[in-house]
């Protein structure tokens, strides 16, 4: 099977997926207790409003119908009306995007950066101190709230040493390079734990097969060696585990956007929350939801590219 | 199973360890006190337990009692670690935040760990059109990334205690459904099993006595740091003052309170992140010297 029909079938396998995302974020409006119209409108709604709100979301119809309206409107590209902005969903969505996106890839890249090495370090003499050391870094990371951690980096490297900018996304390139550093470097802090043991735990694996062994008896460099034997087949198990955990990273920009205020769509959620703009929770959601099913994909495909072993059968 | 599947219990960095040297037994004495990382967890949450739980004894002041004659205070012989803006002492609120955190994450653990397991043994035991259900459902919680999910359903659902019991279980029973599941696909084509089964046994009494004592383990050592999960989840809600709400204390909402003076007070904020840190290093370490007393022929 070809990679086109391989990254077919995957795609197939999306839509069952994607369509329980849609659902979810559907039921969402009836978790709510009580009267949702009423809930979301406040104490103070007029009878009028709530009546509105009734006819706009079909509340007064069965469920089934609801959630045809629902992906009616969904499928035509219309994520509701902001109860607060006034404004559609969408197109708030759409303007908030991409500081998010950079966040994401930002933080993917420096965790990338702070755990290489680190396993590396770690996983080229096995039980030695610096062993443990390394060991140690998940333990503390994993029980780190990422909101805390973004306060100490603020105060410390943005407001004591005057480093990085407090808060914001900046301009131009370079400019979100520099604004975004303290909050990527907190959400990379947070994923590092996991990719670190992971990709510990794989180097000493391949480190323990013939092959590496072969590759040290020709007398192959050591920096050569990590990098074209070891590194290149460990990082695969690797390449998975970041793939999983990118709801977490994606899950952690929500609360770090909010404690450095990027105008991302997770300090949008936020806000939305408190201004219980309704149709934007569920719209985030669902644009979360999405993504991870989409760099899952992603992950798949850089897997079976990164491995040849990998067959592209069922 | 694909060969590039998401599914399934791969994600765990633990079963990148035990890929290797699964199941491969080796005899030594394998007594709890001679795991160093389980003796260190212990002792921390030990430690930790005592302090919440003795929090009345410990320290006289009531935590929500304000005095508006000691705001802000520094650390002294009275206030350990100082007062807050409303001059309520820092260390009995950290008591208290902290036996109210714990509490509900030790509780909150209970219904996923318990809704996930019997998921996952009816999915893995039985297969087929069931197994497809409910691994389908798993893949589409999965998809929405763990905080959005947990603050958009307390934020439907109302802030409070319940509403964190109920976005956790509905989040959380995942992972132990992949667990479990995982473990019993392989445990159902041992020959324990097949004597059961050809010995008339049924499925309910197979699962319940011979598949789960011999799979739960998987479940228990997750478990360890799904707590630490959970309680920075109920730290994070609260901070943003979706959880337990004012004038409570909890290790949330007092860094949420405690960052308005970060350039004066440093420690209203940076003491109960600390201790929320140190909770999650005492049961991290538990899980790992669990995971080696339970799991043989690993390190």
């Amino acid at each position: 099977m070809g990679r086109m029909t391989f990254i077919g079938r995957r795609l197939l396998l999306l839509i069952p997926t994607a369509v329980g995302v849609t659902i979810i974020a559907f039921f969402m409006i009836h978790l709510i207790p009580g009267d949702p119209a009423q809930t979301i409108l406040g104490i103070h709604a007029t009878p009028r409003a709530i009546t509105i709100l009734h006819r706009e979301w079909g509340l007064d119809r069965p469920l089934a119908s609801q959630y045809w309206l629902f992906m009616d409107r969904l499928v035509h590209g219309n994520l509701g009306t902001s109860l607060y902005y006034g404004v559609p969903v969408g197109g708030l969505i759409t303007s908030h995007l991409p500081p998010t996106l950079w966040l994401i890839s930002y933080a993917a890249v420096l965790a990338v950066v702070i755990s290489v090495p680190l396993a590396i370090i770690a996983a080229s003499r096995k039980d030695a101190v610096r062993d443990h050391v390394v060991r140690a870094v998940p333990l503390l990371g994993l029980g780190m709230p990422a909101f805390w951690l973004g306060l100490i980096l603020q105060v410390t490297l943005a407001i004591k040493f005057r480093l990085f900018p407090v808060s914001g996304y900046g301009t131009g390139i370079l400019g979100h390079l520099h604004s975004m550093f303290l909050p990527s470097l907190t959400v990379a802090i947070a994923l590092c734990p996991v990719i670190i043991r992971s990709l510990r735990a794989s180097m000493l694996n391949v480190l323990g097969s013939d092959f590496v062994t072969t590759a040290r008896a020709k007398g192959v460099p050591a920096a050569r060696l990590y990098v074209r034997h070891v590194l290149r087949n460990a990082v695969i198990p690797a390449v998975t585990v970041l793939g999983i955990n990118i709801g977490f990273l994606v899950g952690g920009t929500v609360i770090v956007e909010q404690v450095f205020q990027i105008p991302g769509i997770g300090q949008l959620m936020i806000n939305s929350i408190f201004q219980r703009d309704f149709d934007v929770v569920q719209a985030v959601a669902l644009v979360f939801g999405f993504m991870v099913v989409m760099v899952n994909l992603l992950t798949d495909v850089a897997y079976a590219s990164l491995d040849p072993r990998v067959r592209f059968d069922k | 199973m694909s060969a590039v599947s998401i599914t399934g219990a791969a994600g765990s960095p633990e079963s990148q360890e035990r890929a290797g040297a699964a199941h491969r037994a080796q005899p030594r004495p394998r007594r709890w006190y001679r795991q160093p990382a389980l003796v260190a967890g212990l002792s921390i949450i030990g430690v930790i337990l005592v302090l919440v739980i003795a929090a009345p004894l410990i320290t006289s002041y009531n935590p929500d009692t304000q005095n508006l004659n000691a705001t802000l205070a520094g650390v002294s012989g009275h206030h350990w670690l100082g007062t807050d803006q409303e001059g309520r002492d820092t260390f009995t609120r950290l008591l208290y935040g902290g036996r109210l955190d714990l509490q509900i994450a030790f509780i909150a653990v209970l219904f996923p760990f318990v809704l996930g397991t019997i998921l996952g043994s009816i999915a893995g035991y039985f297969g087929g059109w069931i197994d497809i259900i409910i691994m389908r459902l798993v893949d589409i919680v999965v998809a929405f990334p763990f905080f959005v999910l947990i603050i958009a359903l307390v934020f439907v659902l109302g802030p409070g205690e319940r509403s964190i019991y109920i976005a956790i279980t509905l989040v959380g029973w995942v992972s132990y459904a992949r667990i479990i599941r995982g473990e019993i696909l392989v445990a159902k084509r041992q020959e324990y099993v097949l004597a059961a089964q050809s010995g008339g046994l049924s499925n309910l009494r197979i699962m319940g006595r011979h598949l789960l004592p011999n799979v739960i383990t998987q479940a228990i050592i997750y478990a360890m740091s799904d707590i630490v999960q959970d309680l920075l989840a109920i730290v994070t809600l609260s901070y943003f003052g979706l959880g337990i709400q004012p004038p409570t204390s909890d290790w949330g909402t007092m860094i949420s309170d405690g960052q308005n003076f970060l350039t004066t007070h440093w420690q209203l904020t940076t003491i109960p992140g600390l201790a929320v840190v140190i909770t999650g290093l005492g049961l991290s370490l538990v899980g790992d010297g669990l995971a080696d007393l339970l799991r043989p022929g690993q390190s």
